[in-house]
């Protein structure tokens, strides 16, 4: 068996963390040396608890470690383990690195230029439309977007860098047979095609709240920047900002209103020095990442000459505030089956989207 | 000497004559009916035995024979008093009418001699004209119903007394006739009007297409959006029944017993609207003797299912098959019936179990997995079945508080009807009414698009990912759109309103 599985085999062992793995590495050489270690030996290294050493002793087969692996292997997962070069460097030199990196999609180079976003899950409409911007903005600039694959924001953000053609990666909180939320399977699919999902869980591990907090270290672990679009007062978003902190990454943070409970964790980091966000220069000028826009960034230009009338009487009204079909029709007085075939078109056209039966300019 | 008179028999919604024969022969004193009565049937000696006495006839102290022809029907009910009564009155010579075989009766007894109403006297009006029987005699009751069936001599009784002195000569009792223009004009003002509905512009715009084109629609929207106020005041903007389609639902509903004490032809469109507690065989029909259930009560109407995925998902399951046939046949070991089913199906649905998915107040803490389960109860093939899909939003203060005047349902009907007409002059060779009956293999021939509207659909589908089953159903929308607008051909604008009606097949977003 090579090293790679062993590693594969610790990290999966009930018990055993991200610093306990390391710790165990450190003082036993290879994860091969722990695997042929007796009970007393892991005793005495002074490392782990009795239920801990209990717990690697009793797990070790190495008919299920093979089977384990070749199940991985079928499913398309590529393992990255922290001794490797592969394995992502932002995130090699946090405090308690994931030792190995189940990814479905693929890793590359250039997703150390990374950013994350993220926020609540029940967004509000601004809070949608701002993260799907800002991600589509960052990831025309070249910058993968990391996010938690979450509703809500999370998703927006995703959905955002993929409109842009642009890389995202999503971190799950479960293991990678599943994904959570199942509704966001579709976005998963798309998520893997340009870029990856990436879990520190073995592969069968399933959803569980508390390994969702967790994850959020690796999304601001993989990032240069942290930044919150929309969290609540007790948000796990804001969990992620004490991460990114704690790691020495930028946390950013995007104002709402003062009334706004989805804004109350955001605007309370821009009180405690996170960087207010309110152009896409706040974010690339604190990271000094060189932004060179591939020329014409308004890719619906040509089409803009091909809208009608009503069209442009539904684009005009957009652009002051979103709203559903009902109060576009009831604001621009235009009669209900105008306003339904001029929507389906601006869509098509990609200058509008719907969110939630809410229509917004793109 | 045998003497015969007829009544009738309903199966399904069809009737058959039956011939009654009376004997009367010397021997012990007897009562007996054959010609595979039942029970109910068996217990009209004892009906007709007091009725005629308590008419001040003599009852005949002699051996009856009554024969119920053809023999291999099976008789129901208590609908062949009368016309036993009156073939034993015509066998002791009570009755001295030697046309009595050109007469049918139907009709319940009373102990004490009056004739009460039955179930079923249109359908079986129908056939007895069918055989060539025009001379009716029945309860006073049925009058109205049976004289719907033009060409037949309708002569309504009050009691046994009544029957014998008209068949005698002595009173004289004119054939009822009813005025069947003034009820087919009769467009009573509709309890619901769409002008009451504040706001809903869209919605109340699908519903006017679905109404012109009889499609499926399924509604969804949050609590206290006004599903179910829209779908109540659908009816009052369904087009008009032709006097065909008003037989046809009279006829069942005629047979389902719900004609009494209202109006005897059913000129309005069906509404149903079943408690979502219902059992399957209440949807479809049932019993021992097959009765129409209400799918076939719908006929030519509505079926709203207010909140469906309630419904159990055995009932919305056998929806199916009405749906694709138009009609429901039903075996049970009392024969095999077919009722007509052609129906629109209006449904209401929550976007999640606590009905607030996606509320800007953020109020609902449905899990994605209860709202997949939620909406999982509605099977794909079942969906597969309904054009439309409306949003209904929640409803502003801005709306409500709003006095400018909604579109009343009558100027809605208006333009649903020239529509209706639109469809029913394109598919007169078809044998089809609607848009929403087109087949697949009808839709290249009646939808036809042109290159840029073909273009338009191939950009929906990649950038809404809609699934394949749209296509059609798209076509059949659009169709129904450009109907409204009263053009031939079916338009981009047509198209793009179309695709806006397919919600529940984009990918869930968010």
């Amino acid at each position: 068996m090579t090293e790679k599985k062993y590693n594969m085999w610790l990290s999966s062992v009930p018990g055993v963390g991200s610093r306990t793995f390391i710790n165990l590495i450190k003082h036993f050489g290879s994860a091969e040396n722990i695997y042929q270690s007796s009970f007393s030996e892991l005793m005495d290294s002074g490392i782990i608890s009795e239920k801990t050493a209990e717990s690697i002793s009793a797990n070790r087969d190495k008919e299920k470690i093979n089977e384990y692996y070749r199940v991985v292997k079928n499913n398309g997962i590529r393992v990255y383990t922290i001794f490797e070069n592969e394995y992502p460097k932002n995130l090699k030199y946090i405090f308690d690195p994931p030792p190995v990196l189940y990814a479905k999609g693929e890793l590359s180079e250039s997703d150390a230029l990374a950013v994350g976003i993220v926020g609540s899950r029940k967004a509000s409409d601004y809070g949608l439309k701002t993260a799907h911007r800002i991600a589509e903005r960052l990831a025309e600039a070249g910058i993968t977007i990391v996010s938690g694959m979450a509703l809500g924001i999370d998703s927006a953000a995703h959905r955002g860098a993929l409109a842009a053609r642009g890389r995202t990666i999503a971190v799950c909180g479960c293991g990678l047979k599943y994904i959570y939320p199942s509704t966001n399977f579709q976005l998963s699919q798309d998520i893997q095609k340009n870029g990856a999902l990436i879990s520190e869980y073995p592969f069968d591990t399933e959803a569980f709240p508390a390994q969702f907090p967790a994850r959020n270290r690796i999304i601001s672990g993989l990032s240069l920047g942290v930044i919150v679009v929309e969290a609540g007062e007790k948000s796990g978003s804001l969990i992620t900002a004490d991460f990114a902190l704690e790691q020495g990454r930028e946390v950013f943070a995007v104002p709402g209103n003062i009334t706004s409970p989805n804004s109350k964790g955001t605007n309370e980091l821009i009180k405690y020095g996170a960087k207010l966000v309110s152009r896409i220069e706040d974010i690339t000028e604190e990271l000094n990442i060189e932004v060179i826009y591939k020329g014409n960034t308004n890719t619906n230009c040509n089409e803009i000459n091909d809208i009608n009338e009503n069209e442009a009487i539904i684009l005009k009204y957009l652009d002051r505030k979103s709203g559903d079909k009902d109060s576009i029709t009831a604001a621009t007085g235009l009669h209900p089956a105008k306003v339904m075939a001029a929507l389906t078109m601006l869509e098509i056209k990609g200058l509008i989207q719907q969110i939630d039966g809410n229509y917004l300019l793109v | 000497m045998i003497y015969k008179t007829n009544t009738c028999a309903l199966y399904g919604i069809e009737g058959h004559v039956i011939e009654v024969e009376a004997d009367l022969s010397n021997g012990l004193p007897g009562f007996d009916i054959v010609g595979l009565p039942d029970a109910a049937v068996r217990e009209s000696r004892e009906r007709v035995r007091a009725a005629i006495k308590n008419s001040d006839f003599l009852f005949p102290q002699k051996r009856i024979t009554i024969n119920l022809a053809p023999a291999d029907i099976r008789k129901e009910g208590s609908i062949f008093d009368l016309a036993i009564a009156a073939g034993i009155l015509r066998a002791s010579m009570y009755i001295l009418n030697e046309a009595l075989e050109g007469f049918a009766f139907l009709g319940e007894l009373s102990l004490n001699g009056s004739v009460k109403g039955i179930k079923g006297v249109l359908p079986m009006c129908l056939s007895l004209k069918e055989k060539g029987l025009r001379k009716l005699i029945l309860s006073c009751d049925n009058a109205d119903e049976a004289a719907l069936v033009n060409d037949m001599e309708i002569y309504p009784v009050e009691n046994i007394m009544d029957m014998v002195d008209f068949l005698n000569g002595k009173k004289v009792i004119k054939p009822h006739k009813v005025d069947l223009e003034g009820i087919l004009k009769n467009n009573s003002t509709e309890e619901y009007d769409f002008a009451d509905v504040r706001g809903q512009n869209t919605a109340k715009r699908a519903l006017e297409i679905a109404a012109a084109g009889a499609h499926n629609v399924i509604m969804l929207g949050p609590p206290g959006s006004g599903k179910t106020m829209l779908a109540r005041r659908l009816p009052s903007i369904l087009p008009d029944m032709t006097f065909e389609e008003s037989l046809e639902v009279t006829k069942i509903y005629s047979i389902a017993g719900l004609l009494k004490d209202k109006l005897y032809l059913v000129t309005r469109r069906p509404f149903r609207s079943p408690h979502h507690t219902m059992s399957a065989g209440s949807l479809i029909g049932g019993g021992r003797v097959p009765h129409p259930g209400e799918v076939s009560l719908s006929h030519y109407g509505v079926l709203f299912l207010d909140e469906m995925p309630e419904f159990s998902k055995n009932v919305l399951e056998v929806l199916r098959q009405p749906l694709e046939d138009e009609c429901v046949t039903i075996s049970r070991v009392g024969g095999t019936i077919t009722f007509p089913a052609k129906l629109m199906l209006v449904s209401s649905i929550n976007p999640c179990p606590c009905g607030y998915y996606g509320d800007a107040s953020g109020r609902c803490n449905c899990n994605p997995a209860q709202i997949k389960n939620y909406l999982g109860r509605i099977s794909g093939p079942l969906l597969d079945r309904i054009d439309l899909h409306i949003e209904v939003p929640p409803v502003g203060f801005n709306d409500i508080s709003c006095s400018a005047a909604e579109e009343s349902s009558a100027a809605m009907k208006s333009r649903i009807n020239k529509a209706r007409k639109r469809q029913l002059e394109r598919y007169e060779k078809d044998g089809i009414y609607f848009n929403s009956q087109l087949k697949p293999k009808q839709i290249p021939a009646y939808c036809t698009i042109g290159k840029k509207e073909k273009e338009l659909l191939k950009n929906a589908f990649e950038r809404f990912n809609l699934s394949a089953r749209a296509y059609n159903r798209i076509l059949k929308v659009a169709r129904t759109i450009a109907d409204l607008e009263g053009s031939e051909n079916i338009k981009t604008d047509n198209i793009a309103e179309a695709i806006q009606y397919r919600s529940l097949d984009r990918k869930y977003t968010l």
